[in-house]
């Protein structure tokens, strides 16, 4: 008798257990999973890590992210994605279609907070030994942050294996961060060495943590004051980085004011004539660019270059028309000029507000100029930016070696220098006009192609411009392109230097009333021209 | 006292002024009766919007003249002069915010909407003072003057010419732009102040009152020509024109140029300021665009138009201008831009006098063709 109590107890239990934690293929899992509650889904999870099949790993990853349901009548276990207001079900076995449902027919198989947490690292845990070098770096990034010291041999085992180098660099840290915890002198201080080493500010939350945990215990003291000073040097690290971000942003911002404001420096050294019209080349090298994209859509990542020589010769062109139509008849008179070249202004955003539209025309960005360069944690340079900076220099090295050696340059700037002499000696100070005009603009439509790429192409791009254009050549100093380099510069950093204290709007007015006074100061910029050069010029 | 000089000035004054005074006091006649005794629906019944319509270009022309005295007479090319006429502007808008008293949406007895609005709980300093009218009046010829003042003492004191000045100035007006956009800078930002109700208790909505304005527009131009023509009559009128021709021989016969010219800059400033403030009323409404670099450029159009160095000129030019400009905004939206801007090249290109050249070369013609018949 007692013997047959206990057998039936034995296959009760059986039985009862069999139903849910023993089940260990993934369709008993799925089905057991149903009906489970919160506890025994742990176990189930567990369960599902260890099988380590790519299915193993799919189920895993839709349940964390809540498309795993089963149908209420079949019990069958299917993946849902929501079309419209209905279901779409896939079948997880065979991973057939099955069709669309109604939500009331299907169950989701729902997880808490903490599963959820718990279920990512089992699926980071699997991830960790793929084949895909992105998902290992995903899955010691997951691991990271869910700071799970059980998990640390895993690490371990995987960086044995390891032969990528990000990856490597990844679980690393990880491993680091999750020795910190572990309690083992050995591997906190190794973990800490490391850590002095690569300074990520990711860290500093466990950082604070371990340091926290061993604040009272007297024999981490050694411990705790490297984790101090590991602190203040990830903080002093941030702060140097803080600062090399903010001259970049700085000479990113004077590259663009320079490519903007060059061509204006020219036209106004050598003629001395301001061009209000010069923002509108830029704008008009900036459609350009929008052209050349329409035109060739399939040539995206090249149609920077494409527009380059194009929205040279276009504004170059419109700009030698302009310079042969008006601006010659008011040499000598500059206040008219500045008139005149302002209805010129007027004209052409009209005329691009009729032929495109008055809204922001849409540029692409080649794939090229997008995404960051990773220099350090703390620190990531965009593309965008970096190329900026080098069109600009290279804009730069161009010119000098257009002015001082060609040519035209020679005469150029023997125009600019005295006028009269140079007419003496046969230069055509006219025709020299005109093409340095043309040049002038030429120029600015190159900026306007850069210019495309980091702001909206619309018609008052070059309105916004100008302003900023005028202060670089007056505070450069007129007739001198090294002047207007380090006049943009300046400007660049040093609004952007401010901006952190005072914000945007106020950074820009400073720079303003700082010119405005600079200008009392030294009425000829930074680098005016000297001796007879520049009594002849006035 | 003031009444003795317009007097003096009149029968002293050459025919030009005396037309130029002849017209204005027509226009002032006629224009308010046309507005109360011709029944509407009549074609020559004017509107209360057309009375504060023409106050308005009344208050253009103001701003003009007080350009072309020192672009026309002292060849100073002040971009930025919108940023006065704002500022006188901003002073009487001011005090009409403070006017509405407990009227306003929030009912705040002293705090204006729009800072009860940004949770603000005292009325910021350069508030105090403008719910008395008296100082308000100060204040719109005290703000402009003193800006001038300081921007143009350090200015022309360290010589700064030309082109350079020009740029400065407008660097002047687009920082003004940007402080005032701000909601920080206590002005209202972006909206500016409006919803006005009423002056010195006299709704402005009222039908008098706009008239009256319209009236006191006419008399701020009649005076404003009146001492700008004594300014550039006198002996200091003379230097002025010296210095715009050849600064550098003035200054060598021992003339302080510089004091001349800030003297000069200052009034103009002022002129501006008071038409900045009747420009207001009329409106009914001053926001921070009105520092916008653009609107001063325009007002340099406006005086090459009429004639630089005319002072009928430059009022002719800023109230022909935006005639044209209403009507082209209203009928021609897409023309306007090509119309201003063919205006500026054309001008300057074919019209260095401006109409005033064009009107004196006809003149000059007739009179030689009867000398001829004779």
């Amino acid at each position: 008798m007692k013997f047959f109590v206990r057998l039936l107890i034995f296959i009760l239990i059986l039985f009862n257990a069999s139903n849910n934690v023993y089940a260990d293929n993934i369709d008993e899992i799925l089905s057991a999973l149903q009906k489970s509650n919160f506890s025994e889904k742990e176990e189930l999870i567990t369960k599902l890590g260890n099988i380590q099949t790519n299915k193993s790993l799919k189920v895993l990853k839709s349940l964390e992210k809540g498309i795993l349901y089963y149908i209420k009548k079949s019990k069958i276990n299917v993946f849902a994605k929501k079309v419209d207001k209905k279901y779409e079900l896939t079948d997880i076995t065979s991973g057939k279609n099955i069709g669309l449902i109604k939500k009331n027919k299907i169950k989701r198989i729902s997880l808490n907070n903490k599963l959820r947490k718990y279920t990512r690292t089992i699926i980071a845990k699997s991830s960790l030994l793929s084949d895909n070098k992105n998902m290992r770096i995903e899955a010691a990034k997951t691991i990271f942050e869910s700071n799970s010291i059980e998990l640390l041999p895993l690490i371990s085992q995987a960086l044995k294996n390891e032969k990528n180098k990000n990856v490597i660099k990844e679980l690393l840290k990880t491993q680091a961060s999750l020795s910190l915890l572990s309690g083992d002198k050995l591997l906190i201080n190794k973990s800490l060495d490391y850590l002095m080493k690569t300074t990520d500010p990711e860290i500093i939350s466990v950082v604070n943590q371990f340091i926290e945990k061993y604040k009272t215990e007297d024999s981490y003291k050694e411990e705790i004051i490297k984790a101090n000073n590991l602190l203040n040097k990830i903080n002093s690290d941030i702060k140097l980085y803080k600062l090399i971000e903010n001259l970049f942003f700085g000479l990113s911002l004077g590259s663009v004011l320079f490519i903007a404001a060059v061509g204006l420096a020219i036209t106004f050294g050598v003629m001395g004539v301001i061009n209000l019209a010069h923002g509108e080349m830029i704008m008009i090298g900036a459609y350009t660019t929008y052209v050349i994209q329409l035109i060739f859509p399939q040539l995206i990542e090249y149609s920077l270059f494409i527009a380059l020589p194009f929205a040279f010769l276009v504004t170059g062109l419109i700009g030698v028309v302009i310079e042969r139509l008006v601006i010659r008849y008011l040499y000598g008179r500059p206040l008219e000029t500045l008139l005149a070249t302002f209805g010129i202004s007027l004209i052409l955003q009209q005329l691009v507000r009729s032929i495109f539209s008055p809204i922001n025309m849409p540029v692409t960005t080649p794939q090229w100029m997008s995404g960051m360069l990773n220099i350090h944690p703390a620190l990531s340079l965009a593309y965008g930016r970096l190329y900026i900076i080098a069109f600009s220099i290279s804009i730069f090295i161009a010119l000098l070696i257009l002015l001082r050696k060609s040519h035209f340059g020679i005469e150029i700037r023997a125009v600019m220098q005295n006028r009269p002499m140079a007419r003496a000696m046969g230069i055509k100070t006219n025709w020299i006009d005109s093409m340095t005009f043309g040049l002038g603009s030429g120029i600015a439509g190159i900026a306007g192609v850069a210019l495309s790429q980091i702001t909206n192409v619309g018609p008052n791009l070059g309105q916004s411009y100008i302003i900023d254009c005028f202060m670089v050549v007056v505070f450069g100093g007129v007739g001198n392109i090294w002047g207007t380099l380090s006049g943009a510069f300046l400007l660049g950093v040093g609004n952007k230097f401010l901006e952190p204290y005072s914000g945007a709007v106020l950074a820009k007015i400073i720079t303003l009333i700082f010119l405005i006074v600079f200008i009392q100061k030294k009425p000829k910029g930074m680098f005016a021209l000297k001796g007879r050069a520049a009594e002849i010029n006035q | 006292m003031i009444s003795n000089f317009i007097i003096l000035n009149i029968l002293r004054g050459d025919i030009r002024t005396k037309a130029f005074l002849l017209i204005l006091l027509f226009i002032a006649i006629i224009v308010p009766l046309l507005n109360i005794y011709v029944p509407a629906g009549s074609f020559f019944h004017l509107t209360d919007y057309h009375i504060s319509l023409f106050g308005k270009y009344l208050t253009y022309g103001l701003l003009a003249l007080s350009l072309d005295l020192i672009w026309g007479y002292c060849g100073i090319l002040s971009l930025g002069h919108g940023a006065f006429f704002a500022l006188g502007g901003y002073c009487i808008g001011i005090h009409f915010m403070r006017e509405i008293g407990p009227r306003g949406v929030y009912g705040d007895p002293i705090l204006p909407d729009f800072m009860v609005f940004l949770n603000w709980s005292d009325l910021p300093l350069a508030w105090y003072g403008f719910d008395s009218f008296s100082y308000t009046l100060l204040m719109i010829i005290i703000v402009p003057g003193l800006l001038a003042f300081i921007f143009g003492w350090f200015a022309f004191k360290s010589r700064v010419n030309g082109v350079y000045f020009s740029i400065i100035t407008q660097a002047m007006t687009y920082a003004l732009m940007l402080a005032f956009f701000q909601n920080d800078f206590g002005f209202g930002g972006n909206n500016g102040l409006t919803d006005f109700k009423d002056v010195l208790g006299f709704s402005l909505q009222n039908h008098t009152t706009k008239i009256f304005l319209f009236l006191l527009s006419v008399l701020a131009l009649a005076i404003g020509y009146l001492v700008s023509n004594s300014l550039v009559n006198s002996h200091s009128g003379v230097v002025l024109k010296g210095i715009r021709d050849q600064e550098d021989r003035l200054r060598f016969l021992g003339y302080r140029v510089e004091n001349y010219k800030l003297c000069a800059f200052v009034v103009s400033a002022m002129l501006a300021g008071i038409a900045g403030a009747l420009y207001v009323p009329q409106v009914g409404i001053i926001n921070p665009g009105e520092f916008a670099p653009l609107k001063s450029i325009e007002v340099v159009v406006w005086v090459a138009l009429g004639g630089r160095g005319t002072l009928f000129g430059a009022i002719l030019g800023g109230v022909i201008v935006n005639l044209a400009k209403s009507y082209f905004t209203v009928n021609f939206p897409e023309i306007w831009l090509y119309f201003l801007g063919g205006l500026f090249v054309l001008v300057t290109l074919f019209l260095p006098n401006g109409l005033v050249g064009v009107i004196k070369k006809i003149f000059v013609f007739i009179k030689n063709k009867k000398e001829k018949s004779f």
